[in-house]
């Protein structure tokens, strides 16, 4: 079987979490798949996932997991793993799983295949395509040894809508038995650093800008863009390193992937750690006045122009209906 | 303080990719190669840690004689020596095998802090410091934008980091010394080696290490190829203000995004 591990925060679930489900779906082949959600109080993400078309959904309770740590986290799926003796355990490849899911994987001293962005073949024998050299090459990999074997998948490399729904599976508690003793780690209550943060994983549309908005005083032009669209602004890596705007909102390298329904790129030339970020948007629109740019290769719809021209129309033709 | 910095010799960013015959990983000889960035930041923290603590900064890689050129380099900036696990077949080595290869060696040494960058520019695992952390059995936190040392290691000494989570939250989390974190980048401003530190790393040691025995790969490399493109880009032409209608309207009936 696969065993999906999601990820939920204050029982809210991270949408990269469906994500991961179709990925398991996809590489399934005759292998049933079962979610487990580890927290301290998950029943309603569990019940939210019964709907997913899996075998069977695992509520992962402890009061010990309430907040997350890596040492909390490996006892607790490791259990679960030994327990269960699933093929492949598939996690989402956020933050989070970066923290735990390599210690877990070398404490059972088996295989992680990360950041997979797609998937050759189905069940035991598949093969996992993922980047290497900041996306310059992909690589198609196949995990050694007996397994479970981990696998983590890029957000935005799979889509949430394509899980395919049935059914209401089975939702049980699983019975945990944790050393708090061995939880070396004591977070502190998570915090945003600027007043008006933004999670711009969770946003629908981005309209993101680079070098071409050219100062900040023009700023205000892709604002109206993205009040026009409904959109968060986001920006590439320069426009952030300029101080221009926050980092919070800034895509790609040691930034933020996303993956929205609308992704606008307003005068960004598409370096390769910007395009990592972005390219897993379902549609992206692409306005840069070098026809030549990266970003076109990614784009869905393109427009070879000035931006300071385009972006006022676009914002006239939006405000008409 | 005893610190330790994992450093990565990776090729430079400008480096075009070329491979070998059987396209299973880089032509080596065509690469020119530099410090994996986010370890230059993990060496920057640890030198402005001793700076702060006292004691010594160990650097410490895998690879063949190649990676002496990123050692060298992490010495002419201030660190005091390195082990280096020197070894032709580790060249491709995943991040299990770095970590394996690394761990006996470091665990003899007792450090009271390890630091690495939080994934590399090559392979890109983001897996070594956290197996590495499971081998040395001591705990861990990823992703570090900023690091506090409180007391003493071994007298209930312990390091508050502030962690970056996703959407633009942090955390600070507190855990005991001897620990290992991972270092993101732009946590501090480089400093670059002067001509003084050049010449004074030629004197500093270089420990030759080894490979441990048994070692295995974890994951086989089955090919490496240039990614393919996935899309058909529809170029909208016509003046500003027949672009923007049409692509409003493309967005709203096609896409249906808006």
């Amino acid at each position: 079987m696969i065993l999906v591990v999601a990820e939920q925060r204050d029982g809210r679930l991270n949408r990269a979490t469906w994500e991961t489900i179709a990925a398991a779906q996809s590489l399934s082949g005759s292998l049933p798949i079962t979610i487990v959600v580890p927290g301290a109080s998950v029943a309603g993400v569990a019940e939210e996932l019964a709907g997913a078309g899996v075998a069977e959904v695992l509520a992962a309770e402890h009061p010990a997991l309430a907040q997350y740590t890596p040492d909390g986290w490996t006892q607790a799926l490791q259990a679960i793993v030994e327990q269960r003796s699933p093929t492949f355990v598939l996690l989402p490849h956020t933050y989070q799983t970066r923290d735990f899911a390599p210690k877990l994987a070398a404490r059972l001293r088996t295989p992680l295949i990360t950041d997979v962005i797609a998937i050759n073949g189905s069940g035991a024998h598949a093969t996992f395509a993922r980047p290497m050299f900041q996306g310059k090459l992909v690589a198609d990999v196949r995990p050694q040894g007996d397994g479970p074997f981990f696998v983590s998948i890029q957000v935005g490399a799979y889509r949430a809508d394509a899980v395919q729904k049935s059914g209401t599976a089975p939702v049980s508690k699983v019975d945990l038995v944790i050393d708090e003793s061995a939880i070396r780690q004591r977070p502190e209550a998570p915090f945003q650093e600027a007043r008006h943060a933004v999670d711009l994983g969770q946003a629908e549309r981005i309209v993101a800008v680079g070098r071409g908005i050219k100062g900040q005083e023009h700023l205000p032009l892709a604002e109206k863009l993205a009040k026009a669209m409904g959109a968060e602004l986001a920006a590439s890596r320069p426009i952030c390193d300029s101080g221009w705007l926050p980092m919070e909102r800034q895509i790609g390298s040691s930034g933020q992937t996303v993956a929205p329904k609308l992704y606008v790129a307003l005068g960004i030339s598409g370096a390769i750690q910007h395009l990592v970020g972005m390219k897993g948007s379902r549609t992206i629109v692409a306005i840069n006045k070098d026809a030549e740019a990266p970003i076109f290769e990614v784009a869905d719809y393109g427009i070879v122009g000035d931006l300071f021209e385009l972006t006022p129309a676009i914002v006239a033709e939006l405000e008409k209906t | 303080m005893k610190i330790a910095v994992c450093i990565k010799q990776v090729p430079t960013r400008e480096w075009q990719p070329r491979l070998t015959d059987d396209k299973t990983w880089i032509r080596e000889q065509d690469a020119s190669w530099e410090m994996n960035e986010p370890d230059a930041y993990a060496l920057e923290e640890a030198l402005r840690l001793r700076e702060k603590h006292g004691g010594e900064v160990v650097v410490c890689s895998v690879g063949p004689s190649r990676v002496q050129q990123v050692i060298r380099e992490a010495l002419a900036r201030g660190a005091d020596r390195a082990l280096h696990v020197e070894d032709n077949g580790l060249a491709n080595a995943d991040a299990f095998l770095v970590a394996d290869a690394l761990a006996p060696a470091m665990a003899e040494e007792r450090f009271d802090l390890v630091l690495t960058g939080l994934q590399s520019d090559d392979q890109g695992h983001a897996q070594m410091g956290v197996v590495l952390a499971e081998r040395l059995d001591i705990p861990h936190s990823t992703i570090i934008m900023d690091v506090e040392i409180i007391g003493e290691s071994g007298q209930g000494g312990r390091v508050r980091v502030k962690r970056e989570l996703e959407g633009g939250w942090f955390q600070w989390i507190t855990m005991p010394l001897p620990a290992l974190l991972t270092i993101q980048s732009g946590i501090n401003q480089l400093r670059y080696a002067t001509l003084k530190g050049i010449m004074a790393a030629k004197k500093k040691e270089i420990r030759k290490v080894a490979v441990p025995a048994g070692l295995r790969p974890s994951q086989q490399i089955l090919s490496l190829a240039l990614p393919t493109k996935a899309k058909q880009t529809q170029m909208i032409t016509g003046s500003a203000g027949e672009a923007a209608r049409e692509l409003v309207r493309r967005l709203r009936e096609e896409a249906r995004v808006l």
